[in-house]
């Protein structure tokens, strides 16, 4: 800080004030940006560190007599469930659609395909859980982690069919052409060249929609159900983080207000992680593409 | 070995009509050159040999190219075995970042059709020693490509172009992003490969092309001002335009 304070002894004295002012304004804003961060991970830190125990992260729910003896291990294992099955489904269906964006389509197709993807990306997350309340839940007529899972690959989809179009049309086309001049067919250019070279940026997208999907608590609601119980059958009810911090936030008992900030710090520690995961490996996925 | 036969060929970007009635013959053995100034279609024209012209987005061609006397632009061609006998070395030398040097050099053979993997490395040094890159790389074959000098990334890039085994080699401008001592290497090289190939180059050098080919072409808003052997273009030119250029009084 202080170097960046440091000026030439040959600049006039009013403009080495203005440069100081300006410089010292800048990182006041930089600080008064991180104040709000720093203070919400400080809280769920402080909160949430109380609730973490080993029968935290193993144990199903107790009774309402003691609580602190209960866990909510069904919760991590339905949000594993659910954004494991969502990614199952939106990771393939997300790249495919990137692929053809970026690579065959053209016209009018592909234009609504993207507006479509577009649109996704900004709707409430809970329309996505309304739609599949009423499409399947209704006519399977059981809430379920299936259905929870399909909700977020509406959530999921749209961020890794953009973000992975975005990194495709980052590779050179100069690649592409070098690769066809070899005589190689388009889709062996596309498969052998394109994502190999997009790989990590690919991986980065497919991250941040995994943060996503974790985080959503409106569509599982409406979907999933939430369930006391572990449970692995698609089929049935499930719990996640989420929503198990949002109904413990809402009783008035102090033990499952701890329990609901732990369950917070560990979300946010695991989103944390991925986008820091995500940060490293696209700054490493620069040098590949010049 | 076999010769191209270019006739009447126009090419368009969207309503942009790029080439006009472009004819060019390309012997086998031999080095033919197309100079001209920027933006005369000399790529273009380059680009439609092999069919990579069609890549671009509303690009069209009309007209005949014969190789060997078949037409490139007959419905039941294929560009996809075309670009395989046809070759191409690009301006910007372009290896692809995420395989080695060892990779890049049989790139086509290993992403193409099953090719025995016991042969490949046999293939690599094969094409990497017909452009004159062998000595230099090969205590480094698993390096990354992109980690070679620009001049040793245009030579990968044609040993990439030359261990598919094409029948024609086309160049376009594979020396103007290189430094003198690189371009010297380049220019023997294409002396070399002459013996083995129909060559096709790009250049908007003159020196370049009086010093490497054969036959030269010089084109002037995307038609053909004047066709014929290097030595008589250079020294006694039919058209006042090509005496102005190859002299140096514009372009």
């Amino acid at each position: 800080m202080l170097a960046a304070l440091r000026t030439d002894a040959r600049v006039s004295g009013a403009r080495r004030w203005k440069d100081r002012a300006f410089t010292l304004s800048l990182w006041a804003c930089a600080l008064v940006a991180l104040i709000p961060l720093a203070s919400i991970v400080g809280y769920v830190v402080v909160r949430g560190y109380q609730g973490l125990s080993v029968s935290f992260f193993t144990r199903e729910p107790a009774g309402p007599l003691d609580p602190y003896a209960g866990g909510i291990v069904q919760a991590f294992i339905g949000t594993a469930l659910m954004v494991g099955l969502a990614s199952l489904m939106s990771v393939p269906l997300g790249i495919l659609t990137a692929i053809y964006l970026a690579e065959y389509g053209q016209g009018r197709f592909a234009n609504s395909v993207r507006l479509i993807a577009e649109v996704l990306l900004s709707t409430p997350s809970i329309i996505a859980g309304a739609v599949i309340w009423s499409v399947v839940v209704v006519t399977m007529g059981s809430f379920s982690a299936f259905a929870g899972a399909l909700s977020l690959t509406v959530l999921m989809w749209p961020v890794i069919a953009r973000a992975t179009e975005e990194i495709f049309r980052l590779v050179p086309q100069e690649l592409r052409e070098g690769a066809l001049a070899l005589g190689l067919p388009r889709w062996r250019v596309i498969l052998r060249v394109v994502v190999p070279t997009a790989g990590a940026g690919m991986l980065t997208a497919v991250m941040l929609a995994v943060a996503r999907g974790l985080g959503e608590t409106a569509p599982i609601l409406l979907t999933a159900l939430g369930s006391d119980f572990i449970n692995v059958n698609p089929l049935r009810p499930t719990d996640a983080v989420p929503l198990r911090i949002f109904n413990y936030a809402r009783t008035p008992v102090e033990a499952l207000h701890v329990y609901a900030w732990g369950g917070a710090l560990v979300l946010l520690v695991v989103v944390l992680a991925l986008s820091v995961g995500a940060r490293l490996i696209s700054s490493r996925q620069r040098s590949l593409m010049p | 070995m076999r010769r191209i036969e270019v006739s009447g060929l126009s090419a368009w970007f969207g309503r942009k009509q790029v080439l006009h009635e472009v004819g060019l013959v390309a012997e086998p053995r031999a080095v033919t050159a197309i100079i001209g100034p920027s933006g005369c279609g000399k790529s273009t024209l380059i680009r439609c040999i092999n069919r990579m012209h069609e890549e671009v987005r509303g690009a069209r061609v009309e007209g005949k190219v014969l190789f060997d006397g078949t037409d490139i632009y007959a419905p039941d061609a294929d560009p996809v075995d075309i670009r395989r006998r046809i070759g191409m070395v690009f301006q910007r030398a372009n290896p692809f970042p995420t395989m080695s040097i060892l990779e890049n050099a049989v790139a086509g053979l290993r992403l193409g059709a099953r090719f025995p993997r016991a042969e490949l490395e046999g293939r690599a040094e094969q094409a990497l020693r017909a452009a004159g890159l062998w000595e230099e790389v090969k205590d480094q074959l698993s390096e990354p490509g992109g980690k070679l000098s620009g001049g040793q990334q245009q030579r990968l890039c044609i040993a990439r172009a030359l261990a598919v085994e094409p029948e024609v080699l086309l160049m376009d401008e594979p020396a103007s992003a290189l430094d003198p001592a690189s371009t010297l290497r380049i220019e023997e090289l294409i002396q070399e490969l002459k013996e083995d190939f129909t060559l096709i180059i790009v250049t908007h050098n003159m020196q370049q092309a009086a010093r490497v080919s054969d036959s030269t072409l010089f084109m002037l808003y995307g038609e053909v001002v004047e066709f014929g052997p290097t030595e008589e273009m250079f020294t006694r030119p039919a058209d006042k335009r090509t005496e102005d250029y190859v002299t140096g009084r514009f372009g």
